[in-house]
């Protein structure tokens, strides 16, 4: 877990990941609250499926209902899978590229932690009076008529949590590309690598469209602005066009990474080179800027124009050309391969149709004509999940086993992982395809109830039935996490025998610096190159053994982010007007971060040095802990 | 980059290497700089000619980007070795926030 093995009380560990730096620790924070947040919003989602599980049912109130399927949208996009995939990006990004961490450690723990209480503000809004009830994407109309504090509690947590993603990003990109090993050329970048990669980029050019947005929501409901308000010279539709702007790209945020696990995956399992490599990358990159041109394919129905309408109907359609490109070179990837179906492969393998139907409806939603018919109805549900759970979450549960071992050191159960499998995937098509015809028999989307005369009974309560078997799905992942816990069994270096990429040459996990010496990478899949040469130790170097800096911990990006959290409150509660108490709590807020921030800027932090001598004695640690793992059993999949 | 406070030690050859490309540098500062006043000087007169303001505005807005390349290039060593990466997020970054403004006047307010 730690640096060394010492054995450290609970306190000191909870203190240790409050204050770490470290990018693979920081990958577990982001994954158990991505983790956690995943359950809320499966929970949520649970409410909503039961609702709608029988005509005219009353198990939630209408009000109700559209505070759950609004929180439902918003956590699992903001909360769970942009966050989970940012524990894989962190732990595993830098390993790929041969870097001790990312370049910008204290950055990295306050992105976090900004995200961290950015989610945990807007989820307070449950007990406060509460939940924003205006769609995740809170179209301004509704978002400026409703009453109570939920949107603003949207507003000002997605803001903050906003701040945390954007810091990723920019940390990411420059990771990329000023830390790469010696002979890590961009075109021998691993494609998880590549993705992340430009999934930053769209992170850096895609947030501030929605923050500039959220900003003058914010001025509108606190502070009587009229940005929006129609009736006092403002225009509601700009919202929307602010919301997509980044809404588009935000999609393409999350399926990128997503393709690039997927991308490892069928190379590992296929014992294969990923087949049209160049190919790949560059319909990455393609996609990266189309993503940004088609936007208003959401807003067909608003009355933009034929114009308008025809020019984003014919970017979207396009944006499917380096999609599927990617879905063929997958496709050829397999081909001829010696494949093993371990579980992400299962996962991997299943995605390809998942998907593919996902962006086939995209295509028709892009038809702006038939677009008249689609939108708002339970065929956009069906579309987005196909492509999100098809996509990103199964992405997700196969990352999850693929880098469990390189995260933790020991193997999730492949037994159990199957069984997830099984009942997430049919439970996941159970749910999602039938509302395809859903909506194509007139169910509109974000209604609490529905007639019993109407004809939908029998394919909401199938629907239903699905959600179930995905929600046992992810019980079986926990328990499974739980008994591989507990179990313990560490495994090595390569857990499943045939990683391509240096992150599999090191220890599992690595230890704290990573690399003891950097490596040397001599063409795409090094590890692979040099196993294939017979390198025993699965490595060439680019310098000799020597002293290796490293940055301190540090407890002020947690301070620092909890002044924000602190002064959303003082922001929030202040024009209600009565309360007293609101102002000084936003001052004092801001006083803790600013605070924070001039500590940071005059103290100076030199980081520690960790002497040959240190690393020698840690290596050998390490190689007696193999010797001891190999005389036991050996860990790993066979 | 240029503005070494402290000692370095260099060959003669390495000595006359920076000399020459600092020279060059210097010129194409000074070059740019007259540019640079020249436009701006078509820019007023532009303005103070009272032309139409559909002829004014564009060139001035084409007047302005020059500029900005200009200083990129000569002022901000944006032609440098090692700028490609940024070159690049810059004029995508340019490209994609140019078009999206376009596209979203032009739908919004006519
Ligand atoms: C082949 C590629 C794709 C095409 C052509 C496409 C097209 C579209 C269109 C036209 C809509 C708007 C439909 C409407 O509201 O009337 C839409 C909605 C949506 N798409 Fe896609 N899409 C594609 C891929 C994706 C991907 C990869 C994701 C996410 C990972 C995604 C997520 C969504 C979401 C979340 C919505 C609904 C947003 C909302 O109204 O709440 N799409 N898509
Ligand atoms: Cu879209």
């Amino acid at each position: 877990m730690s640096s060394n093995a010492q054995k450290t009380g609970f306190g000191a560990t909870i203190w240790d990941y409050i204050t770490t730096v470290d990018h693979k620790k920081i990958a577990i924070l982001y994954l158990i609250s991505g983790g956690f947040f995943f359950l809320v919003g499966g929970v949520e989602a649970m409410l909503i499926r039961i609702q709608l599980m029988k005509a005219g049912n009353d198990f939630l109130s209408a009000g109700t209902y559209n505070e759950v399927l609004t929180m439902h949208g918003t956590t699992m996009i903001f909360l769970a899978a942009m966050p989970i995939l940012f524990a894989f990006m962190n732990s595993i990004a830098p390993l790929q590229i041969g870097a001790r961490d990312v370049a910008f450690p204290f950055l990295n723990s306050l992105g976090f932690w900004l995200f961290f209480f950015g989610g945990v503000f807007l989820n307070l809004s449950w007990f406060l009076g509460g939940a924003p009830d205006a769609g995740w994407t809170n179209y301004a109309s509704l978002a400026l008529a409703s009453e109570g504090h939920g949107i603003d509690f949207y507003s000002l947590g997605l803001t903050i949590s906003g701040f945390g993603s954007l810091i990723a990003g920019i940390n990411f990109l420059v990771t990329i590309i000023n830390m790469r090993a010696p002979g890590m050329t961009y075109m021998r970048m691993p494609l998880f690598t590549w993705t992340t990669f430009v999934a930053s980029a769209l992170i850096l050019l895609a947030f501030p469209p929605l923050t500039v947005g959220i900003f003058f929501m914010i001025f509108d409901r606190l502070f009587g602005a009229n940005f929006f308000d129609v009736t006092m010279g403002g225009n509601t539709i700009i919202w929307e066009h602010f919301f997509w702007i980044f809404g588009h790209p935000e999609v393409y945020i999350l399926i990128l990474p997503a393709f690039g696990i997927f991308s490892e995956i069928f190379a590992i399992f296929s014992r294969k080179r990923l087949f049209g490599y160049t190919a790949l990358v560059f319909a990455t990159i393609l996609i990266g800027f189309y993503g940004f041109m088609v936007w208003a394919h959401h807003m067909f129905t608003t009355g933009l124009g034929p114009t308008a309408n025809a020019v984003f109907a014919l970017a979207t359609m396009i944006i499917a050309v380096p999609t599927g490109i990617k879905i063929f070179n997958w496709l050829l990837t397999i081909w001829g391969g010696s494949i093993s179906f371990t579980v992400p492969m299962i996962y991997a393998v299943a995605f390809i149709p998942s998907f593919t139907a996902g962006g086939v409806t995209g295509v028709m939603q892009a038809i702006a004509p038939l677009d008249y018919q689609l939108h708002d109805s339970y065929f956009i549900v069906a579309h987005f999940h196909y492509v999100i759970v098809g996509g990103v979450v199964l992405a997700i549960l196969a990352g999850t086993h693929l880098y469990w071992p390189k995260m933790f050191g020991t193997m999730l159960s492949e037994k159990l992982g199957k069984w997830t499998f099984w009942f997430f995937f049919i439970g996941f098509h159970l749910t999602f395809f039938i509302q395809h015809f859903l909506g194509l028999m007139g169910m509109p989307r974000r209604v609490y109830t529905f007639g019993a005369d109407q004809g939908w009974d029998l394919f909401n309560a199938i629907s239903t039935v699905g959600a179930f078997f995905m929600a046992v799905g992810v019980i079986i992942l926990l328990v499974n996490v739980v008994m591989t816990t507990i179990k313990n069994e560490r495994v090595g270096n390569d857990p499943w025998g045939d990683g391509r990429t240096l992150e599999w040459a090191i220890p599992s996990p690595p230890p704290f610096y990573n690399f003891a010496q950097t490596p040397l990478v001599r063409g795409l899949d090094p590890y692979w190159i040099e196993k294939m040469e017979g390198n025993k130790e699965g490595m060439i170097y680019a310098e000799p053994l020597g002293d290796i800096h490293m940055p301190n911990n540090s407890f002020i990006p947690f301070v620092m982010s909890l002044g924000m959290f602190v002064a959303s409150f003082g922001a929030l509660y202040h024009l209600d007007g009565d309360k007293a108490w609101a102002l000084p709590v936003l001052i004092i807020g801001l006083g803790i971060t600013f605070g924070s921030m001039l500590v940071r800027s005059w103290k100076d932090d030199l980081g520690f040095i960790v002497t040959k001598e240190e690393l020698i004695a840690d290596q050998e640690r390490i190689q007696r802990e193999a010797q001891a793992r190999e005389g036991g059993k050996n860990g790993g999949l066979k | 980059m240029a503005h070494d406070t402290h000692d370095i030690h260099r060959s003669r050859a390495e000595y006359e290497f920076v000399k020459r490309k600092r020279a060059t540098e210097m010129r194409g500062q000074l070059t740019s700089f007259a540019i640079m006043i020249f436009l701006t000087l078509i820019a007023f007169t532009l303005v103070a000619a009272e032309f139409s303001p559909y002829l004014i505005v564009p060139i001035l807005l084409l007047l302005a980007a020059i500029q900005v390349v200009l200083q990129l290039y000569h002022f901000m060593h944006m032609g440098n070795k090692g700028h490609g990466m940024m070159a690049f997020f810059m004029f995508s970054g340019m490209f994609i926030a140019f078009l999206t403004v376009l596209a979203m006047v032009t739908i919004v307010w006519w």
